[in-house]
């Protein structure tokens, strides 16, 4: 397959640049993140994070010449066969797996841990774009919708099972894929009016909310609907909605009170109030917030921080690096971080509608929604406005899994883009 | 089909990023909650407190200066397997000490150091260094307390104390901090300002164990403490120091002014006793027992405090009378008629030099009768309104019912009654001259200071004027910064012809007058003075007494009253007079008197009606004992304190840094 052929040719350098922007940024703050002045430390040594992330940034360099030496074709027709693999690895994991920090997710290569969860992603993407890129395959019919569902959603079972709830949860990305190839928008309407319920019930009580959703009802029914439109069956609707709403409502509650762990409990009601335990629970979230906002607008100084450095934040090369950002870089640092992310996505999902291939689109867009969803998530949980969920923030977070996957699944769609003149 | 959807996901992407954004702004920007230096907990601000100014007296003796002791710390996660008896008994505490405070300093913080023992002294700080060795987790800083090698002066300098949960509260620039000292009173609490010097403040980093890590960007952000700056007063501390020993066993006070200047040469008041007491470790347990006493050492009696002038004010009604008119130095009295009595004295004074001489009650009561009728209106009660606010108005003048503007931080402002007064009283038109004659010897409503009475002497001294009392003449290096109004010269409208006879009375009063048995007469000096005896409700007179001298370009103005003494020629006047001779000649001359005076002992009521009490801080100084260290009354302390001068020339810096 290695024919002669340039591997440079029709590659999007903006991307590549934005991609490499990021990396470099990272690996800075992870630096940073591990600074000492007491006490300097050579930067090419496996005896911390950024030597090791500098081999991992040399090694995903290698990963992208394969990715792009391998013919487009590839991707394509062995994407059942990459996600059956996963799978396969996904479970074996569950019982190779070293036990660390009470999760069963790494699988150990010499000195190296590597987590398949990540990895899963990038597979689960391809497979999901080959059979929605399938003809006849039409997401709006439930047969259709069914099938990518349990393929999206059988990844992530096994990921919680091994204890990794963060990774799992990333899957949700997906939705928006599927509101892209036509699911109806009411699905991920109701999702998003269901997450404002319940982050709504988190916050008030829920005789309130039930309260105010009646009256909302009543409103829109008196002053939306139209005289005509007062019929006996939108009535029966808007009563439905009502009882969903509140059968939702009492659900959640019972949810977080019984079925979450108490972690996991705790996790939701630091996010609510963080001063309710600011040495438990709440320390991550508090830490973060103080260390983002001590930065200020133009940040103290790359390698002046002292929040981070002192290991007053916890996870800081990992999941908390963006509070590295915030604090050495202040909102100057973050706001540029926040833009090339905003400009890297809306890069992608441009080239993604540009694609003539089904193939080729699909992927796109799992890659764009992937990508998001760790922003979404990881920043938010930094600046206390989402839960602590444990997943990295791409291409800046130290890890050579995350690294790797986030690499590998954004190289193989430039790849397919290389080729995009051609028809799957 | 469905391209439609890149929009709404697009946008939705871009809203998130944007409300991150938003929220960004807010706690990066917006919120400065945490943008100050040293407001997070990886960086700690180190506040190094400065040494305390020194004051020193007027021909530069040492008043209040600092003493080195170090504070002991514990950081509770540190003190491991110690023999806790062993300590106790090495410091002295007991063990109920050591477990209350030990469970104190754990509430608050296991890794960082609190307070364990304060004001250890040099001497304890050697004899347990080696033994430190068993007792890790203690850390010594240090610091310093006051120490009064004059030890006189105890209400005019103050003392510095922890700040009070109010002043802590009320501060409007956050700069002192729970547990810091700061001037309570007097001095200490007047010029706290300049006297406390400027904190340095060290931001130092620490990690998530509270583990030192450094100074935070090579100090850049750093400022250095500057020592206080050292005050100089206008006192004579050996004048001051034999008034201490001439009060021994009596209770009042006595202030001498520079009349030329207005500077405050001596201010006392009694009972004595040591400012030292208010210093150091021993402070709530001496604090306690002279707020007990029931003659109020704590009390200043100088500045604050109301108490009838008595006979002195006649000289007053004098002036004002000579000036508005109403008598000559000629005019002459008789004895009958007066609602008030005469003392014994050889016959009517024929003139008001003798009235002056004898203090005769009739004469100045006349005085004052024909003040008050001056005017033109022949109905009494329509008279007396007019009369008094002219009357009202020259008083005045010579600072009675108002404040002085002395450079303490409390200062009673007396009454002078006016018109309003007595119409509030008695209604309007309801009251004349036969209701307030009492005014005329200094009875009655009128109520003063003692300051203002020395003010009075200096006044006279003065032909006419009067300078702003004031203690401090010279604040650091260059005396600089004394406030204008101290300097302030304040003119009375008394033509300088009238005080002759005025004068002329009160030179004769002492060498042949009121003050008896040539008690007030110093050879070489002519002293020009005014006995009181102000009545006092609870018991036998106040002995209050009045001088200038010498009677042509005075040097020395003076005011002693000793309460319940009785008459004021008997010990108020021989107390003036020594403390004159004191000041002019340097010495002490006339040594059976000052035995006399200094081994009686006069109880005051409230003291007679506590029976038992016996004080025991308030013994006074040795007479005429040179000024040296003092012997600390602190077991712990020194036994003999080397004070270490700070000579304005050298700026030194020299920090205490608590954490």
């Amino acid at each position: 397959m290695a024919r002669d052929i340039d591997i440079r040719e029709g590659i999007d350098w903006t991307t590549v640049w934005l991609y490499a922007a990021l990396v470099f940024f990272g690996w800075l703050n992870i630096y940073a993140a591990v600074y000492n002045p007491e006490n300097p430390i050579e930067i090419v040594s496996l005896s911390h994070n950024a030597g090791r992330q500098l081999i991992f940034i040399c090694a995903s360099f290698l990963l992208i010449l394969i990715i792009l030496f391998v013919d487009y074709k590839v991707y394509d027709s062995f994407a059942y066969i990459f996600y059956g693999l996963i799978i396969l690895i996904l479970v074996g994991t569950i019982f190779l797996a070293t036990e660390i920090k009470g999760s069963r997710s790494w699988i150990k290569i010499g000195t190296f841990s590597l987590q398949p969860a990540e990895f899963s992603k990038v597979f689960t993407a391809l497979a999901l774009a080959r059979y929605l890129s399938t003809q006849n395959v039409n997401i709006s019919r439930f047969r259709d919708a069914f099938v990518a569902g349990v393929m999206v959603f059988l990844p992530p079972v096994i990921i919680i099972l091994q204890k990794e709830t963060g990774s799992a949860l990333t899957f949700a990305a997906f939705v928006a894929v599927f509101y892209r190839e036509g699911l109806p928008g009411i699905y991920p309407a109701l999702g998003i009016a269901l997450a404002i319920l319940f982050v709504f019930t988190l916050f008030f009580p829920k005789l309130y909310i039930i309260a105010a959703i009646l009256i909302l009802c009543g409103l829109f029914w008196y002053f939306f609907l139209k005289r005509y439109e007062r019929t006996q069956q939108n009535m029966f609707r808007l009563i439905a909605v009502f009882v969903i709403a509140s059968v939702f409502v009492f659900g959640t509650d019972f949810f977080i009170n019984k079925v979450l762990q108490p972690h996991q409990q705790k996790r939701i009601q630091v996010l609510v109030n963080p001063d309710s335990d600011p040495l438990g629970a709440g320390w991550n979230v508090t830490q973060s917030r103080i260390a983002i906002s001590s930065g200020g607008a133009i940040g103290k100084g790359y390698l002046q921080g002292t929040q981070t450095k002192f290991d007053f934040v916890p996870e800081q090369s990992t999941d908390f690096i963006f509070c590295t950002v915030g604090e050495e870089w202040g909102f100057l640092g973050s706001l540029i971080v926040i833009l090339i992310f905003a400009a890297l996505l809306n890069r992608i999902i441009n080239l993604a509608e540009k694609q003539r291939s089904k193939f080729a689109r699909i992927y796109g867009y799992c890659v764009a929604s992937i990508l998001f969803f760790h922003l979404l998530v990881n920043i938010g949980m930094t600046i206390g406005l989402m839960p602590v969920i444990g997943i990295p923030l791409p291409f800046l977070s130290y890890g050579g899994s995350s690294l790797w996957s986030f690499t590998i699944l954004l190289f193989i769609f430039l790849k397919l883009d290389a080729h995009r003149s051609y028809k799957v | 089909m469905f391209q439609d959807r890149k929009q709404i996901i697009l946008s939705f992407f871009f809203i998130v990023c944007g409300v991150y954004l938003l929220r960004l702004l807010y706690l990066q920007v917006i919120d400065d909650q945490y943008q100050a230096l040293g407001s997070t907990n990886a960086i700690k601000k180190e506040i190094q407190v400065p040494l305390r100014g020194q004051i020193y007296d007027r021909n530069g003796k040492l008043l209040v200066a600092n003493v080195d002791v170090y504070d002991m710390y514990v950081t509770p996660y540190k003190v491991k397997n110690i023999d806790t008896t062993m300590f106790c008994s090495l410091f002295g505490i007991t063990r109920n000490y050591f477990d209350s405070t030990m469970t104190v300093a754990k509430t608050y913080s296991r890794n960082r150091a609190s307070l364990f023992l304060r004001q250890l002294s040099k001497e304890d700080y050697a004899r347990v260094s080696d033994a430190m060795v068993h007792f890790p987790g203690f850390t010594f800083e240090l610091s310093f307390f006051r120490t009064y090698p004059a030890r006189t002066m105890a209400n005019a300098l103050g003392y510095i104390g922890e700040i009070s949960k109010k002043a802590y509260e009320e501060q409007t620039i956050e700069y002192y901090r729970r547990g810091d000292y700061v001037g309570i009173t007097g001095l200490e609490k007047q010029y706290e300002s300049e006297l406390r010097g400027t904190r340095g403040v060290k931001f130092t980093m620490v990690n998530v164990k509270a583990e030192d890590k450094g100074s935070y960007a090579n100090g850049e952000f750093d400022t250095l403490a500057v020592i206080g700056k050292n005050l100089y007063t206008t006192v004579d501390v050996e004048v001051q120091q034999l008034a201490d020993s001439l009060f021994q066993g009596k209770t009042g006070c006595a202030v001498a002014i520079e009349p030329k200047t207005g500077e405050i040469l001596a201010m006392g008041s009694y009972p004595y006793y040591d400012p030292n007491a208010l210093s150091g470790k021993q402070f709530a347990k001496n604090f306690k027992e002279l707020y007990k006493n029931p003659d109020k050492p704590l009390n200043d009696r100088v500045a604050t405090g109301f108490f009838r002038p008595g006979s002195t004010f006649k000289l007053v009604q004098a002036l004002v009378a000579l000036q508005l008119g109403a008598i000559e130095p000629s005019t002459a009295f008789p004895l009958g008629g007066a609602p008030v009595k005469c003392h014994s004295h050889p016959g009517a004074p024929n003139d008001l030099h003798n009235a002056v001489r004898f203090s005769c009650n009739p004469y100045f009561y006349n005085v004052f009768r024909k003040t008050m009728s001056l005017g033109s209106e022949t109905n009494p009660f329509k008279e007396a309104p007019i009369m008094l606010t002219k009357w009202h108005e020259m008083t005045a003048k010579f600072g009675y019912g108002q404040k002085l503007g002395v450079d303490l931080p409390s200062e009673s402002a007396g009454l002078l009654p006016s018109v309003k007064y007595y119409d509030k009283r008695y209604g309007k038109h309801q009251w004349k001259f036969s209701n307030i004659y009492s005014l005329s010897i200094g009875e009655g409503e009128v109520s003063i200071n003692m300051l203002k009475m020395a003010n009075l002497a200096a006044t006279i001294a003065n032909r006419g004027h009067w300078i702003t009392p004031h203690l401090v003449k010279g604040i650091g290096q260059n005396s600089q910064g004394i406030n204008a109004s101290l300097k302030e010269v304040h003119q009375t409208e008394i033509d300088p012809i009238h005080f002759e006879s005025i004068i002329g009375g009160m030179q004769d009063a002492v060498e042949r007058g009121t003050v008896g048995g040539g008690a007030g007469i110093v050879e070489g000096i002519s002293i020009c003075g005014k006995t009181g005896t102000s009545q006092n409700k609870h018991g036998k007179d106040n002995s209050i007494f009045i001088a200038f001298a010498p009677r042509e370009n005075p040097k020395i103005a003076i005011a002693v009253m000793v309460q319940n003494a009785g008459f004021g020629g008997t010990y108020a006047a021989p107390i003036a007079t020594l403390m004159i001779e004191k000041y002019l000649k340097r010495k002490v001359e006339r040594l059976a008197l000052k035995e006399r005076i200094m081994n009686t002992s006069i109880k005051t009521v409230e003291a007679m009606a506590a029976k038992g009490y016996e004080p025991t801080v308030n013994k006074p100084a040795e007479p005429a004992r040179p000024v040296k260290a003092p012997e600390s009354p602190k077991k712990e302390a020194p036994k003999s304190v080397k004070v270490e001068f700070i000579t304005p020339k050298e700026n030194l810096i020299a920090a205490k840094s608590t954490k």
